[in-house]
């Protein structure tokens, strides 16, 4: 009920976001068909900001933008002219999904078992280790770590393909060069959830009550542990399944992370806005989500 | 032996258990220096930032410095792509021009970038959550839902269109008031201003929750009851008991706003040619690798200094946090 009642209350938020992106694209000086091959004379551009209502005050094109959105229409692309966004959405969007969910499963598969490690080898050489690997993921740009396992894994090695997107061994390396940064983020919220529980009096309850050791860690201490990492894991997978710029440009990947990119640059309003409203959305949602995995991990958090 | 080592302790006791009045900062300033890795990043922050001040006035020729440290990261010379070597330690770029003084150039913007995008956020968020934490009620509501907001939009759109907005609006008044070298240079104000714009959330929030907490405490009563004014205290006697957190939260800003701003440059947004900060240099670099040919060093030394840069400002971040965390006893 209480999930329920949260749910609805998105309804007026997502109706904010969408208003406050349809005017923050307008802000930026410029329009829609400033790179239109010239000369375009001006009665050409009128027809085309007449055809997309443009010629029209803000608030009744938001009106307009409003009622196709009811009805789950995103409206026309400015810049594609021949799409719809729901059309580019739902060719890009099953692909970013794809690389943004193993990338994902990479980044915890990485980072949940090494923010474990060092936190219960606290001060030993491992965490030493594990710490200065964790936060080295975490400060090297995708767009080098991409770049350089092109150059050694594909190109010298040949083991892997170069780009595209296709055969499951094309997974492989954008989703290394996508989810190594999260990776580290990961093993740093670990760790930190870690520490916090190991002290915690259930702990020597735990080993009171004759647990093995390993047994506490991974029954006890795990499970709060990783609160921080999963209260991190709805903003985090909003921004890898919409899609990441870097990635999806360097390794030719036809998704949608290029798109957010692309039509902000090219004021691609309709565009912008749909993608936005994707986000924001997912993000709602996942946000939702997290705070249900919170009631389901800790027993002391009760909603009603 | 033992009766010998049980005297030294009985000795040496006394003067370990003196007590010592310590201040929560001395306390923590000793838990910091205690932390090795964070010290050593402190020294290197510090040589970097020596560096790249001091670099430029290395070519005066009466300072006879040797003449690899001399070149000008701006002075196109006729050999392109030169691998590293006696001339060229670190190799030079498609203009010519030399990596080593082009990165530690690089290396001073995209300091500078950190440092004045993370003040940027430092004064909107803390402002932001202060007052919202300090009024409370309604008025915190609103200003909160309002970060919650602006959280759900992709930051990326964000950057963009201020950043773009800028440009499109004092872009022309710059080159007009300034000359068009200086107003370059000027631009890197919309830079500073779009960065700080996406990332003063976090610190609001943060803020916010710890004067919501100190707010009611017993003395504040005491020096409203003495007739100080809101913003007295606000800004006398709950802030300074925040500084410490924000301190903590504003040095792991900077490394994270530099990433940021290499990735715009990467996008071509970031610092505009002929300036450079290591985001545009590894850029440039990636540009130019193909199958046939690899300059490694083009992306190799830029990357390479970002990365350790990046560490060392987390790892100072990270020192900072450990020693003046409560939670952290000695």
């Amino acid at each position: 009920m209480y999930f329920l009642r949260r749910l609805i209350s998105l309804v007026p938020l997502v109706l904010v976001i969408s208003f406050l992106a349809f005017c923050l694209v307008r802000v930026a000086p410029g329009g829609p068909f400033d790179k239109e091959r010239k000369p375009a004379s001006p009665e050409v551009e009128k027809q085309l900001k007449a055809k997309y209502h443009l010629d029209k005050p803000l608030l009744i094109q938001y009106w307009i933008y409003l009622k196709g959105l009811l009805r789950g229409d995103l409206g026309p692309s400015l810049k594609y002219r021949n799409h719809t966004v729901n059309d580019i959405v739902l060719q890009g969007l099953p692909i970013s999904l794809a690389l943004g969910g193993t990338a994902f499963l990479f980044a915890l598969g990485i980072g949940i078992p090494l923010g474990f490690v060092t936190a219960v080898y606290k001060g030993k050489w491992v965490d030493y280790a594990g710490s200065f690997l964790a936060l080295l993921f975490f400060c090297i740009p995708a767009f080098v770590v991409g770049p350089a396992l092109i150059m050694v894994v594909a190109i010298k090695l040949e083991w892997l393909p170069v780009a595209l997107w296709g055969s499951p061994l094309h997974v492989i390396l954008p989703t290394v060069t996508l989810g190594i940064y999260f990776a580290g983020r990961i093993a740093r919220l670990m760790r930190e959830g870690m520490m916090t529980t190991l002290n915690a009096e259930f702990m020597t309850t735990a080993r009171a009550k004759g647990l093995s050791e390993s047994a506490a860690l991974l029954k006890h201490a795990f499970r709060l542990g990783a609160l921080p990492v999963v209260s991190y894991s709805g903003p985090l997978l909003a921004d890898l399944l919409t899609g990441s710029f870097v990635v999806e440009n360097l390794f030719q990947i036809p998704g949608i992370g290029v798109f957010m990119v692309n039509s902000s640059l090219s004021r691609d309003y309709t565009m912008v806005v749909g993608l936005v409203l994707l986000y924001a959305v997912l993000l709602l949602l996942l946000n939702l989500a997290v705070d249900l995995g919170y009631a389901l991990l800790d027993p002391r958090v009760r909603y009603d | 032996m033992t009766s010998a080592t049980a005297t030294t302790a009985d000795v040496a006791l006394p003067r370990q258990v003196r007590p010592e009045h310590l201040s929560p900062n001395q306390q923590a300033w000793r838990r910091f220096k205690r932390n090795r890795m964070a010290v050593l990043s402190s020294l290197f922050v510090f040589c970097l930032v020596t560096i790249v001040l001091v670099w430029p006035l290395l070519s005066n020729p009466r300072l006879r410095t040797p003449k690899p440290l001399t070149h000008s990261p701006t002075a196109l010379t006729d050999h392109p792509f030169s691998p590293p070597d006696a001339q060229h330690w670190f190799g030079t770029d498609a203009n010519g021009r030399d990596i080593l003084s082009r990165i530690f150039y690089g290396a001073r913007i995209s300091l500078l970038v950190g440092v004045v995008g993370a003040s940027v956020s430092l004064v909107i968020g803390v402002l932001w959550g202060a007052i919202a934490g300090y009024l409370g009620g309604r008025t915190d509501e609103r200003m909160m839902r309002f970060v919650d907001i602006l959280y759900a939009l992709p930051s990326i759109v964000f950057v963009i269109v201020i950043i773009t907005t800028l440009e499109g609006y004092f872009k022309d008044w710059l080159d007009k008031v300034f000359g068009p070298e200086m107003g370059a240079r000027g631009r890197m104000v919309f830079l500073f201003v779009g960065l700080g714009a996406v990332s003063w959330l976090t610190m609001a929030r943060i803020v916010r929750g710890q004067v919501l907490s100190l707010r009611k405490r017993q003395f504040v009563d005491a020096s409203r009851s003495l007739g100080a004014g809101q913003a007295r205290i606000l800004f006398r006697h709950i802030l300074p008991n925040v500084l410490g957190v924000i301190i903590v939260y504003v040095t792991l800003i900077i490394p994270s706003i530099i990433l940021y701003e290499s990735f715009l440059s990467y996008l071509g947004l970031g610092v505009q040619p002929p300036q450079a900060s290591l985001g545009s240099l590894i850029a440039e670099g990636a540009a130019q690798i193909n199958p046939i040919r690899t300059y490694w060093w083009m992306i190799a030394f830029p990357a390479g200094l970002l990365a350790i840069t990046l560490l060392a400002l987390n790892f100072v971040g990270d020192g900072l946090r450990d020693a003046w965390d409560p939670r952290t006893k000695d």
